[in-house]
């Protein structure tokens, strides 16, 4: 028996009895006997817990994972510290098990914790709201594009070629679909050019979407861009690493219109691209324009606070064809998570990780450049990712890190051709200063 | 016990920490000037027991599944077995980087590969993608398919997609995203499409049918034959949201109803837990002659190994980063090696029987607008003697004073004051008749104390908020 | 459920006042009653311009959101965005809350709109 199903036999009979049935099958009578099928799945039979875990320990024995192996791959997910007391919060069930909050008075705890997510994230982006999460950074870019052509109800998009190229490739497949130009900006010595973007940005832009860090770790110019962008009444789309805020200029510093980014880097871990976060936080200009669910403060029939879910007449269940997205279920957990990273971090927290990262990776650049056998691709501002050139190529050195546990940077010449061979390296605050001298080592010796 | 009423914010403190990073063991490189942060962010500054306290305190305010029975229609609110989190938190499935290279991640490549023919041995379907990270993307994926499949064919001109009129709302919402016209069907007096609608409106613009089987209202639609007969003969493909597949595993499937493309909801039917909104997954699986138009990359198989394909000029190209809601993935896989086959048709028999018994139990109490067998869910329509008017949003409220999670209400549209229940088959004898037993006494006091009704609820911890207000003058952050 | 008289309706439950080749667009005593409280008020810009049946705004309440068409053709002149900062207005007096003022050539508001009696019989019909 199942320990999921709890019916017993008696209970069937009981149930079949009160149904006035004589069998089980007889519920399906509905439908036609064409398309039932004659016999079981081709699956493999039950399996109880023990025989369940050999099965998956022998699958995760075939993954080289960060616990056993030393990781210095960024480009879009990374591997951070986690609190303890982080993953003791997203391991409550309360919060698992529980359903979207659309009874607000037994979801408090789901509504409020939303709410705090919301809050952080409006403190490190500097924007007026956020929303509950959208699915990662891709689909926060997708949805921030489709409020700037909504909002300025003009037809064009502008993605700098310096995006992350997983957000460009999500942005192109639902842009196309929904009929909206989308126009890549070509990079220049690794930032976008900015001649280039004064150029293209018309009184067609609907906005403007900038990655900084980029995706080889450059700081962007944003001042011109913003410049640029609001002259002709664009609006700013800014991407964002959440961590680097913990250090550099906010979104709305910059007086960017829409702060989007990838929120894993906040206590979830690296889990193969997913399930992962998208935060969207924006001016109040632009609030109603957002997607997804949003919580809001209120107060009850007796004066308390309490939480509710807010602007839902511009979601499916209300809204259907004119909704402002088809989101329904989003990355709640995710973002809970990530409001209990930045709630255990702190305002301190935030800055010493984003410092550390910032060191270490600076460290490790000029170890790794110190020979003369590798260089920096270009030499420019950078956060915790660098890109990387030498003689050897990108498929040696990979194999000559693997064999001494180490997960070595990513080639990025699949994603841009132009720039030949080369490898971005990633250290975040978990890497030490022992295994930075290691990583060299072995770039050293390679032919 | 006391109430706890705080905001994170308000437990802050300058100076307090609850956290501790190792020393740094590098110098201190310069920061670039004017680019830094002029203002710091206002996060909270409490211990490690404040954090801890705070989120068990939040946590306490919150039903689940694991607190209690919560029949939302067309959610599937099953237990979610712990075996499923701790696979999910193994370090070989959780520290792995999307980037590593192939030969590092084979389990994880093989896990993936394996998932995708379960499901298309259960759905009857040639190929899945697991991309999709719900079941509203996962409905995106086979709309921008079904119209790149048109286009391959040259057929520009179709741009309709047929929607029942008691669809989840989704359906209209991905079919806008997708850049297509939504046409509504109504639903005939049985439950199920209406033909001589649905006749009406196909036609050479027709570019697919999306449907649910059983129906939002629980009801499997005998005709679904015949309508995927009808639709093909148009020229139109047929898409199936598989939010109530948890009626037909091991039963029927929707590629011999003769559905083309289809998506699952792991976070429903394979009981990977709701997380309060989210993470789920929406794998979409299709027919054999619409596997090119996958999104990309796909899982893949060589003599050296599994790897991930990426050169497919057919794609629709990406709906998500990466591959899909792994961790999700890995839950609801192993949700189905502890299943099997015959574990995933008892499930379905289960739910089925268990939403029959309900009914059965409910229907001299409740309006039954379609007095017939229901699937893995039914929906009521309001009270049976109303003299005071009492409303299914008031029901609701009055549920939970009672401790239980209210059904979902005022859906499906075409029901007036619908109540819809889905029990799910992990719900026991005694816990739907306690349920049951809840709305009886609730439709007692709807007659002779219909006032405690009216104002309810009166014991949770918050009582009726005020949504206008909220929606006025929106308070969205501290 | 009120209809005033001196107005033209639409069946989609908007009011006109036609004031010469100006006219006011509203939304109905019906319409707000079915909303319930009124939370925000989307409205066009000055400039704008629609057909007869366009929808030019969204009503929104707690539980819905409802398009707002114009029922004659014409370019929007004024908006009224006191509604912005007071949408509770609508449900308070919504003949007295008008949405967009238009300049209008359409001078056949007879023979396309209703007349306050023809309207309250749809209202009827509508509800069965």
């Amino acid at each position: 028996m199942i320990p999921y199903l709890p019916a017993t036999p008696e209970d069937e009979r009981k149930i079949l009895k009160k149904l006035g049935l004589h069998s089980a099958d007889d519920v399906f009578e509905d439908i036609p006997p064409s398309i039932r099928l004659q016999k079981d799945l081709d699956l493999e039979k039950p399996k109880s817990e023990l025989e369940v875990e050999r099965i998956l320990k022998d699958l995760c024995s075939q993954n080289l994972d960060a616990e056993k192996a030393v990781i210095f791959l960024g480009a879009g997910s990374y591997d951070h510290y986690i609190p303890s007391a982080v993953r003791y919060v997203t391991g409550r069930s309360e919060f698992s098990t529980s359903y979207t909050p659309y009874q607000p008075e037994i979801s408090q705890g789901t509504l409020q914790a939303i709410f705090e997510y919301q809050s952080m994230i409006c403190a490190i982006t500097g924007m007026d709201v956020s929303n509950a999460s959208l699915y990662d950074g891709a689909s926060a870019a997708v949805e921030a594009a489709r409020m700037a052509t909504d909002h300025t109800r003009r037809k064009q998009i502008l993605v700098s070629e310096t995006v992350h190229p997983e957000t460009r490739k999500v942005l192109s497949t639902f842009l196309r679909y929904r009929g909206i130009a989308c126009e890549v900006l070509p990079m220049k010595n690794g930032v976008t050019d900015m001649e280039m973007l004064e150029g293209k940005v018309s009184r067609e832009t609907a906005g403007v979407i900038l990655q900084s860090p980029n995706f080889f770790g450059f700081f962007e110019d944003i001042g011109n861009a913003e410049k640029i962008t609001h002259n002709k009444k664009g609006l700013l789309i800014l991407s964002v690493d959440p961590i680097s805020l913990g250090l550099f200029k906010s979104p709305g510093e910059w007086g960017a219109d829409i702060a989007i980014g990838e929120g894993q880097s906040l206590g979830n871990p690296m889990s193969f691209g997913g399930p992962y976060l998208g935060f969207l936080a924006c001016t109040k200009s632009l609030m109603r324009k957002m997607p997804g669910r949003i919580v809001g403060q209120t107060r009850d029939t007796e004066g308390k606070r309490g939480f509710v879910s807010t602007l839902q007449t511009r979601e499916q269940h209300i809204r259907r064809e004119k909704a402002t997205s088809n989101i329904c279920s989003n990355e709640s957990l995710n973002a809970l998570t990530a409001s209990a990273y930045l709630a255990t971090m702190g305002k301190a927290g935030l800055k010493e990780v984003a410092r550390q990262c910032y060191d270490k990776a600076h460290y490790a650049a000029s170890i790794l450049t110190a020979s003369g056998k590798y260089h920096l691709l270009y030499d420019h501002p950078f956060f915790m990712e660098f890109p990387v050139v030498g003689t050897p190529s990108d498929e040696k050195i990979q194999e000559a890190l693997l064999q001494e546990a180490i997960i070595g940077g990513y080639a990025f010449q699949k994603d841009y051709p132009q720039l030949g061979h080369g490898i971005l390296y990633c250290v975040t605050e978990k890497r030490t200063k022992q295994e930075i001298h290691h990583l060299q080592r072995i770039l050293e010796g390679i032919e | 016990m006391k109430e706890y009423n705080k905001l994170i914010l308000e437990c802050s403190r300058p100076g307090r920490k609850a956290y501790r990073l190792p020393e740094s063991d590098v110098p201190e490189f310069p920061l670039p000037e004017g680019l830094l942060r002029e203002k710091e962010p206002e996060l909270p500054e409490v211990s490690e027991v404040d954090v801890v306290r705070h989120y068990t305190n939040l946590s306490r305010k919150n039903y689940s599944v694991d607190i209690g029975m919560y029949p939302l229609g067309s959610c599937t609110m099953k237990y979610n077995p712990r075996i499923n989190e701790e696979a999910a938190r193994m370090s070989g499935f959780s520290n792995i980087h999307p980037l590593q290279p192939a030969e590092t991640v084979q389990g994880a490549l093989e896990l993936m590969a394996k998932m995708e023919k379960m499901l298309c041995e259960i759905t009857g379907m040639s190929a899945f993608t697991l991309q999709p990270a719900a079941g509203a993307q996962g409905e995106i994926t086979g709309l921008m398919m079904i119209r790149a499949y048109h286009r391959h064919r040259g057929d520009e001109k179709r741009r309709h997609i047929i929607i029942p009129d008691s669809a989840h709302g989704t359906n209209p919402a991905s079919a806008s995203m997708a850049g297509m016209e939504v046409v509504e069907v109504k639903s005939d007096r049985e439950g199920g499409m209406d033909l001589d609608a649905l006749r009406e409106v196909l036609n050479d613009e027709v570019a697919g049918l999306m449907l649910t089987n059983p129906n939002t209202l629980g009801l499997f639609d005998k005709n679904i034959v015949k309508i995927a007969d009808m639709v093909h003969k148009a020229g139109g493909l047929l898409y199936y949201d598989g939010a109530n597949a948890n009626a037909i595993m091991g039963i029927t499937r929707p590629g011999d109803m003769g559905f083309d493309i289809v998506h699952l909801n792991l976070h429903k039917t394979f009981s990977t837990p709701h997380g309060g909104g989210g993470p789920g997954s929406g794998p979409v699986g299709v027919a054999d002659f619409l596997k090119e138009f996958l999104p990309s990359p796909v899982v893949a198989r060589s003599g050296k190994g599994y790897y991930l394909e990426e050169n497919r000029p057919m794609s629709i190209g990406k709906v998500k980063s990466w591959y899909g809601n792994f961790g999700v993935v890995v839950r609801a896989y192993c949700y189905i090696l502890s299943m099997g086959a015959e574990g995933l048709k008892a499930a379905s028999r289960m739910a089925v029987l268990n939403a029959n018994y309900m009914k059965e139990m409910l229907k001299d109490y409740f309006e039954l607008p379609y007095d017939r067998t229901c699937m893995h869910e039914f929906v009521l329509g309001g009270l049976k003697n109303n003299p005071y008017g009492i409303t299914a949003k008031q029901i609701a409220k009055r549920l939970m004073d009672y401790g239980l999670h209210p059904p979902t209400t005022y859906f499906p549209l075409i029901v007036h004051e619908a109540l819809m229940l889905e029990p799910t088959e992990t719900e026991s004898v005694e816990s739907m008749e306690e349920y049951v037993q809840a709305l009886i006494r609730i439709a007692q006091e709807a007659v002779k104390d219909p006032d405690v009704v009216k104002t309810a609820p009166h014991t949770t911890i918050v009582k009726q908020l005020d949504e206008v207000g909220a929606a006025r003058n929106p308070v969205l952050k501290w | 459920m009120k209809v005033l008289d001196g107005l033209y309706y639409s069946k989609d439950h908007e009011w006109v006042k036609s004031e010469g080749s100006r006219a006011l667009v509203g939304i109905t005593d019906h319409a707000q009653l079915g909303l319930g409280d009124v939370v925000y008020v989307e409205l066009p810009e000055e400039g704008d311009e629609f057909q007869a049946g366009d929808p030019i705004g969204v009503v929104e309440s707690v539980k819905a959101a409802s398009d707002v068409y114009t029922p004659i053709a014409g370019k929007v002149i004024g908006v009224n965005r006191e509604l912005i900062d007071h949408p509770e207005r609508i449900n308070q007096d919504p003949y007295g809350s008008w949405l967009i003022e238009l300049e209008t050539a359409d001078a056949d508001m007879e023979g396309s709109l209703l007349s306050p009696e023809e309207y309250k019989t749809w209202c009827l019909e509508e509800d069965e």
